[in-house]
């Protein structure tokens, strides 16, 4: 089981004014699971696309050996040639191609004449499908198809190009933690079926679940390989690895000091904007208070995001009823201005879709929504706006050159500081955070848990929705659960546990009364 | 941040507009040598009338464009407030300045009628402004019977063919001109030195004052050495007060204003500007209602420089505004571009006619070397983009 597959050795690789990598070297063994963890930046991403032949020979320095070979790959496609098949974060289906279509495209199964077999192609997916436990009709379009079985899609597509070393980009990010699971059982299989791993994540418990070793990287360099069956190999090494300092607790300490309640919402109900017939959320009550943390629990699909972002101003759902009080009296809030008015705010969990302006500046991002603040008559002051933008750099401690950056270059944990950002300078008193802290490293996450602390020292109200129950537990004083879009339950975070919370999460239809 | 930028940062930081700046000078250079009228003093009051009304449709062009629409309808726009003025003024006989308020209301008209079908019925402008071509030609040749109307004389022909000239003397060359262009250097450099005060006051970083200095002194050189062209010819034509005007106002509203960051910000990322509390109808509507404005100042100069509405006016002249603003760097997903730039874009198009024409070259070769301008201008962009790693 010790003969090594991949050998990487003194891998370094510099773009303009940046060193990527500086002498980095992995090795991996044959039918093991290898994690590389690191924050973002560290050079994980660079370091795969060395790998598979993004950046070709001779870009880089460094000497790669795969099954004994000496290694030159000048594209994917050579990578893919020798069995390394990579399947990235953002996952690359065409959702209007079917299940079948997508795993052989650009590897058609081709029958005479070179045109498509389209009976060898299905039955050839079919297969597949199988081998990745997925039970669905070849023919059925992509679209129709979750984030989760579409990753399994990709792991499918993988097989079929007769993979050795399959890499895995951050593959539980985007999942829930059913799907998360069901995936790393997959990966379990195929690694027992001979089919070499690695495995780049954020997630340290999956790590520890999952992994043989584990090589952490950090700026650019390699840290130190562990192995998972050492004692010594504990999470908190990891973690003091990756970041370079040792963190005591992932969370930052606070003493609530909870006050009047700030914001209650009633019998909330919402229907699918395009299916009315369908509800979504139904009869949701909840509220929060000054100074208070509150979470909301569930699983995707829960509708978690449409509660929150109905709320906001009605930007989902039709036929939207109940009654929301801010401070004891109801306010009618139709569209995100009024709700922006009255003091709400929301933060998005898809902060590159619907949260930020990527190819506009910083600056400019920060004040997006409080513009009516250093405005004028319609004129905007434009040093003003320099001067906010500047502060919030530096109290939110939002890493960039500069505020005329533009924010499509900053990394997940600056881009979400932005978010943040623009939020607090709105000045609002509610602010929902929905998965505030997704797709972004440790350190950075520590620092986006400090700042929600300092809102709440300031007497605002916070909702936190979250899938990383440890991180509800850790960071709210009272959680909701969500299932089928009721409320089932509400627990002080300090006798909750992540197994009481996902009991009543997982509740189902029938027993949600 | 406080510190000192240097000239590299500078040029880094404005590469997008300083390579199409570049490009510029580099062709106005190319033609001067290639034909020696071209630089001369009647030559260049020519660019300025011939190209003034794409200049002004290019303006409402970019903050289309900025939005992420884009519009079709400008050109058959422009031949149908031109008919509506010729209706008034040869027609009915009346004043010319009710000539210009009915192109006006009819531009801004029809402006509401587009942005209601894009702003809140939510039909892609593409489509939306492709009907407006075909309507609003319809209503041009409807408007005319079919028939040019001609001429309008008296005031109503000042208006692109008039010049501010002679209200102070001089010999040969026009005083008026000469202090009209002063007084505006003066002014670039007051309000540059303020921003720079301000900037300073706010700790932001500014360029050294010898490179300060030099920038204003090269800006003011350019430009008086173009007043004193102006001012040798004919003086200072009454476009171009109109043309400077529309430029500075509307840097002005795209800069500065609430509403251009609204534009940006739409175009930019809708979904993310909707949940800012952007009022994303308002302000598309707002977007077509400003272009059915500047649509028919464009109709009011161009019919009145053709002393006359023709109803095949203004044909392909939404091709050339929007050409105007690609090249000037606007993108075509949304969210970028600048009025300056479209002006820059409108400019190395006008002047490439004009020089081609000056040279004797024949018009199909004069559309071959437009048409790749137009693909090399966005090809360079997008390299720009690449090499500076923006995505």
């Amino acid at each position: 089981m010790n003969d090594t597959i991949l050998l990487m050795s003194d891998i370094t690789k510099e773009f303009p004014g940046v060193l990527a990598l500086e002498n980095v070297s992995l090795d991996v063994r044959r039918g093991e699971i290898h994690a590389i963890c690191g924050e973002n930046g560290a050079g994980k991403s660079t370091l795969m696309k060395v790998l598979s032949g993004v950046y070709p020979h001779g870009t880089y320095t460094g000497e790669i050996t795969f099954e004994g070979e000496r290694a030159a790959f000048n594209s994917i496609n050579d990578s893919e040639a020798k069995g390394i098949v990579i399947i990235h974060q953002e996952l690359a289906l065409i959702p209007y191609l079917s299940v079948a279509e997508n795993i052989f495209l650009g590897n058609e199964q081709r029958g005479t004449g070179g045109l498509i077999d389209w009976n060898r192609t299905n039955s050839a997916a079919a297969e597949l499908m199988d081998r990745v436990g997925l039970n669905e009709n070849p023919v059925t379009h992509i679209s129709q198809l979750g984030v989760g079985k579409q990753q399994l899609i990709e792991i499918a597509k993988a097989l079929s190009k007769k993979v050795k070393l399959l890499i895995l980009d951050e593959p539980t990010a985007a999942l829930n933690d059913q799907d998360s699971a069901h995936l790393l059982d997959l990966l379990r299989q195929l690694n027992a079926q001979g089919i070499t791993c690695i495995m780049i994540s954020h997630k340290i418990n999956e790590i520890a679940a999952i992994a043989d070793r584990t090589t952490i990287l950090r700026d650019g360099k390699t840290i130190e390989t562990l192995d998972m069956s050492d004692p010594d190999a504990t999470q908190n090494r990891i973690i003091r690895g990756m970041v370079g300092r040792d963190l005591e607790h992932r969370f930052p300490e606070r003493t609530p000091e909870i006050g009047e309640e700030v914001l209650r919402v009633e019998d909330w109900t919402v229907h699918h904007p395009t299916q009315p017939e369908r509800v979504v959320v139904e009869n949701a009550s909840f509220n929060v208070r000054a100074g208070e943390v509150v979470g909301i629990a569930g699983l995707m699909g829960a509708g978690r995001t449409e509660l929150a972002m109905s709320v906001f101003g009605r930007a989902y759902g039709r036929d939207i009823s109940g009654r929301i009080y801010k401070r004891g009296e109801e306010i009618k809030v139709h569209s995100v201005a009024e709700a922006i008015a009255h003091g709400l705010a929301y933060a998005t969990e898809d902060r590159k879709k619907y949260g930020l302006n990527l190819i506009e500046d910083v600056k400019r991002n920060i004040s997006a929504a409080g513009l009516g603040k250093i405005s004028r008559r319609g004129w905007v002051n434009g040093n003003e706006e320099l001067k906010v933008a500047e502060e919030y750099r530096g109290s939110l401690n939002i890493k960039t050159p500069s505020v005329l950056h533009l924010t499509g270059k900053l990394s997940g944990g600056n881009q979400q500081k932005v978010v943040l950002s623009k939020w607090i300078y709105t000045d609002a008193d509610v602010l929902i955070l929905d998965e505030p802290t997704r797709g972004i490293d440790v350190g950075a996450k520590y620092e986006i848990y400090t700042i929600i602390n300092r809102l709440v020292a300031a007497g605002k109200a916070v909702l936190v929705i979250s899938s990383e129950l440890p991180e509800l537990l850790g960071v709210c004083d009272r959680i909701y659960t969500l299932a089928f879009g009721r409320i089932t339950g509400e627990l002080p975070a300090s006798t909750a546990t992540q197994e009481s919370l996902m009991k009543l999460m997982t509740m189902e239809k029938e027993q949600v009364q | 941040m406080t510190g000192i930028a240097t000239l590299r940062d500078l040029v880094t930081r404005n590469l997008r507009q300083s390579g199409i700046f570049i490009a510029f000078i580099a062709i106005v250079a190319l033609f001067s040598m290639l034909s020696e009228n071209f630089l001369s003093p009647g030559n260049i009051t020519n660019i300025v009338l011939q190209y003034s009304y794409i200049l002004v449709l290019a303006v409402g062009m970019v903050i289309v464009i900025i939005g992420g629409h884009i519009d079709l309808s400008v050109g058959s726009l422009v031949a149908f407030t031109g008919a509506v003025a010729a209706t008034v003024v040869i027609r009915q006989d009346l004043p010319w300045w009710m000539g210009v308020l009915a192109a006006i209301g009819v531009g801004l008209i029809a402006g509401c009628w587009q942005g209601f079908w894009v702003a809140f019925v939510g039909i892609p402008a593409f489509i939306v402004t492709l009907a407006g071509m075909l309507l609003f030609r319809g209503a041009t040749y409807r408007t005319l019977d079919n028939i040019s109307l001609s001429p309008f004389g008296g005031p109503y022909y000042q208006i692109a063919n008039g010049f501010q000239n002679g209200i102070l003397g001089g010999r040969g060359v026009d005083v008026f001109t000469l202090v009209v262009f002063g007084i505006a250097v003066v002014g670039y450099a007051f309000a540059a030195w303020r921003g720079r005060r301000a900037s300073v006051q706010y700790q932001q970083s500014v360029e050294a004052w010898p490179l300060f200095i030099l920038k204003i002194v090269a800006v003011g050189v350019v430009v008086m050495w173009f007043a004193y062209q102006l001012a040798q010819s004919r003086g200072l034509p009454n476009v171009l007060i109109l043309l400077a005007a529309l430029i500075i106002i509307y840097t002005l509203v795209t800069q500065r204003s609430v509403f251009g960051r609204h534009v940006y910000a739409i175009g930019g990322n809708l979904t993310a500007a909707q949940l800012s509390g952007v009022k994303v109808r308002k302000v598309n509507f707002l977007i077509f209602v400003n272009m059915g404005f500047l649509a028919s100042l464009a109709g009011v100069v161009y019919s009145s420089r053709m002393n006359g509405a023709q109803p095949a006016a203004g044909n392909m002249f939404e091709l050339d505004a929007i050409a105007a603003c690609f090249i000037g760097g606007a993108a075509v997903t949304g969210g970028i571009g600048r009025v300056t730039g479209a002006m820059i874009g409108g400019l190395i198009m006008g002047v490439m006619s004009n020089g081609m024409q000056l040279m004797g070259i024949d018009q199909s070769i004069q559309q071959i070397v437009k048409g790749l301008v137009l693909l090399l201008a966005v090809a360079f962009d997008i390299y720009n983009k690449r090499r500076a790693g923006t995505r």
